[in-house]
């Protein structure tokens, strides 16, 4: 993006310099694996619009802990980009307005952007007893998903609870909470599991699809495959303890002071498929779970995270380790050929041959004697 | 004594004319080398950047050459004045050794035009090993020549300048006993420098010593192997009498050599790589078998006059310095990084075709030339 362009701009992205603005769409072009070009375009596409996108976030039986990693990154303007790349039209944390003014916008924005709105869903929903577990305005929650989605351009449930329910679907489950998908079936819900998720997955999906007017390569669970195609365990910066079989035994003790692998400490990373160790959390390196020494509980996975006790050891079930490991040099040079072999299986019959006939000789000048 | 004299007969034997063959081939086959490079015809590599040429043509030609400085040290410098009826065709050895090294030397050099550099003084790297070797060889093959000068000139019937020749012959003599004695051990230092790409077996910083004592007692090997094998061949002078006091040094020599080779692999404590079963530990133990089996056999002066008995010894001790020589360069050798090498079967019959021109030309030399005395 040229400097006169991004003059044009700057007025929507207020404090944002030029160079933390293309670092940003930078990163979430390379964390997609999307190429360096998409970078720019993602920019202009978030800028040139006439009107910001616009987005409705919807919350449900949930801790705001989705949003608190939208807002609170140690980045330092990527809270000001989410304030203003897009146009936040309802958001109960960040609404300026309360109470019925707050519902009066998020009326008016969905009869002005019918269609064209960004639904985001975060949080689970409680179906039991007619969904009274969760009331917003006087309506049950799952009322206001399902109006909501009618008219949306695309559906977003952002966190674990949205994705399959997260933690409040743990057994017994007292207030039937649901994942968005299962609310709105028939409906495509892009998943971004986590808990919190990463920052980056969410802003990345939404960018690609304001960008390029679709949605980015889903897997069978709807979850973006950029960022959920891969296991933890593929991708650890401990993998190589991992395959050498070492091991922290338990917490404290000398080799999770040097850093081996959790997986005996009940790290979830085999059978969790996110790519926190490829991007981490911001602050770069070390900054995710296994990172700073606690083996991963699989929050993005469903039937892992809050299901399965946090020490129990995980079933390697895909990537099971190496019975000899892969060797560190390739195979080089020219052995023995069949030609090679003959000729001097020649040479060698001559020699033994000329020997021997010398050998006989030589007797029989001794007997001669 | 009477003077040698050339044996005479037929030059073009079915042994004469087998070698020419093989001689061909490789002369066709080197064709292909200077007009195509290494690669064409050799498997050489960037891990192996020498292959059979050096470790046969040149570490084990060279050793096979030493009949001639172990004759002279024998005979010049520990005065065994005896033994002089085999010094010329010991010289003849060690002329066809190392000429044909010295051939080998540049048909494996990949930039051969730029040798001569060589033997520009200012271009000298005075802290190089190879370049000690290179010099010191290529001066041994002149010393060679003049010490075998005499041979022509008595063929010419050149009398007077033979005689003003052998006044000072001594300088050459001395030169041709300093000369081995200096490159046969760099020949072993050279792999000192490998450090560890050398398997702990083969590597030591005795190197240089265990090459030069390997050399000499190989090069009364090839003497006893060659005086055997044209002894059944042609009407010479009997000489087995030498020949049977002559062994009587080898389990002196062998048992000396193998006192510093075993306890110098002991004292690192790696004797017991030679025990895995692998192929290295059997060559270790192949190449001192060789040694230790005629060691015994020749400390028996029964056998010593076995001729039969001498001649396999001869081989035994011949195979084994080769034996050393090729796990030193090649088989004890790994470069690390994967690779792997075997000679191609094209770099194989040009060594073939060497050999066959020094089989050539010593039934040419000792026909025509005055080298043996005859019976």
């Amino acid at each position: 993006m040229k400097n006169q362009n991004y003059c044009s701009l700057n007025e929507k992205l207020s404090e944002i310099s030029r160079r933390d603005f293309m670092k940003f769409c930078g990163i979430v072009a390379a964390s997609m694996g999307l190429p360096l070009s998409a970078g720019p375009q993602m920019a202009e596409a978030a800028t040139k619009a006439k009107r910001r996108p616009p987005v409705i976030w919807l919350h449900g039986q949930e801790c705001t802990g989705c949003t608190e990693i939208l807002l609170r990154p140690t980045h330092p303007s990527l809270e000001h980009l989410i304030l203003d790349l897009i146009s936040l039209d309802y958001h109960e944390t960040l609404n300026a307005g309360a109470g019925h003014q707050a519902e009066a916008a998020l009326k008016q924005s969905m009869k002005e952007n019918a269609g064209k709105y960004i639904l985001v869903v975060e949080g689970s929903a409680p179906l039991k007893d007619g969904g009274k577990y969760c009331m917003i305005g006087g309506r049950p929650f799952v009322d206001i998903v399902k109006e909501t989605a009618a008219k949306a351009a695309a559906v977003v449930a952002i966190g674990s609870c949205a994705s399959w329910g997260g933690w409040q679907s743990s057994s017994p489950n007292p207030t039937g909470a649901t994942g968005i998908p299962e609310v709105l079936k028939g409906t495509t819900v892009v998943s971004i599991p986590g808990c919190p998720p990463n920052a980056y997955n969410f802003l990345s999906t939404v960018l690609y699809f304001l960008t390029f007017g679709k949605l980015p390569a889903l897997d069978e669970k709807a979850r973006p495959k950029f960022a959920y195609g891969r296991l933890i365990h593929e991708n650890c910066e401990r993998r190589a303890h991992f395959d050498a079989g070492r091991f922290a035994k338990q917490f404290g003790d000398e080799g999770h002071r040097q850093g081996y692998c959790l997986y005996e400490l009940g790290c979830k990373g085999p059978i969790t498929h996110a790519n926190c160790p490829s991007i981490l959390y911001y602050a770069g390196a070390g900054t995710w779970p296994v990172g700073t020494g606690h083996p991963c509980f699989g929050c993005t996975e469903e039937a892992v995270g809050f299901k399965i006790p946090l020490h129990t050891q995980a079933e390697v079930s895909q990537v099971t380790p190496a019975a000899a490991h892969a060797p560190i040099e390739t195979a080089q040079g020219k052995g023995m050929s069949a030609g090679a072999a003959g000729v001097l299986g020649g040479v060698a019959g001559v020699a033994i041959g000329a020997g021997a006939m010398i050998a006989k000789n030589l007797g029989q000048s001794d007997e001669g004697e | 004594m009477k003077e040698e004299q050339p044996l005479g007969g037929r030059l073009f034997t079915p042994t004469f004319l087998f070698c020419l063959l093989f001689f061909i081939i490789a002369l066709f086959l080197l064709a292909k080398r200077f007009m195509y490079g290494l690669g064409a015809v050799t498997n050489m590599s960037d891990g192996y950047p020498w292959g059979l040429w050096i470790a046969f043509d040149v570490v084990v030609g060279t050793a096979f050459g030493c009949g001639g400085y172990a004759m002279a040290l024998l005979i010049y410098v520990f005065n065994k004045g005896e033994y002089h009826p085999l010094i010329r065709p010991a010289l003849m050895t060690s002329l066809f050794g190392y000429s044909l090294a010295g051939l080998a030397v540049f048909i494996d050099v990949g930039r051969y035009w730029q040798m001569y550099n060589i033997f520009l003084p200012w271009y000298i790297n005075p802290n190089s090993v190879l370049l000690e070797v290179a010099l010191c060889i290529g001066a041994y093959v002149v010393v060679l020549w003049i010490e075998f000068t005499p041979a022509f000139l008595q063929k010419m019937g050149a009398d007077s300048a033979k005689k003003s020749l052998e006044k000072i012959m001594f300088i050459f003599i001395a030169l041709g006993i300093l000369l081995p004695t200096m490159h046969q051990s760099s020949l072993g230092t050279m792999m000192v420098v490998a450090g560890s790409k050398l398997s702990p077996l083969w590597w030591t910083p005795w190197l240089p010593l265990l090459f030069l004592i390997s050399c000499i007692f190989m090069g009364f090997a090839i003497v006893i192997f060659e005086a055997s094998a044209t002894s059944t061949r042609y009407k010479i002078a009997d000489e087995s009498h030498m020949l049977s006091k002559l062994s009587g040094i080898f389990p002196w020599m062998i048992g000396i050599y193998l006192l510093v080779r075993f306890a110098d692999v002991a004292v690192r404590g790696h004797l017991g790589l030679a025990f895995k079963g692998d192929l290295m530990g059997n060559m270790f133990l192949l190449e001192n078998l060789l040694l230790l089996v005629p060691m015994c056999i020749l400390f028996m002066p029964a056998s010593r006059n076995n001729a039969r008995v001498l001649f396999f010894s001869a081989i035994s001790i011949i195979l084994a310095g080769t034996l050393y020589r090729f796990n030193c360069y090649l088989i004890g050798f790994n470069p690390g990084g994967g690779w792997t090498y075997f000679p191609a079967a094209g770099e194989i019959l040009i060594t073939v075709g060497i050999v066959s021109l020094e089989i050539m030309a010593f039934l040419w030399f000792v026909k025509r030339l005055p080298i043996y005395h005859r019976a």
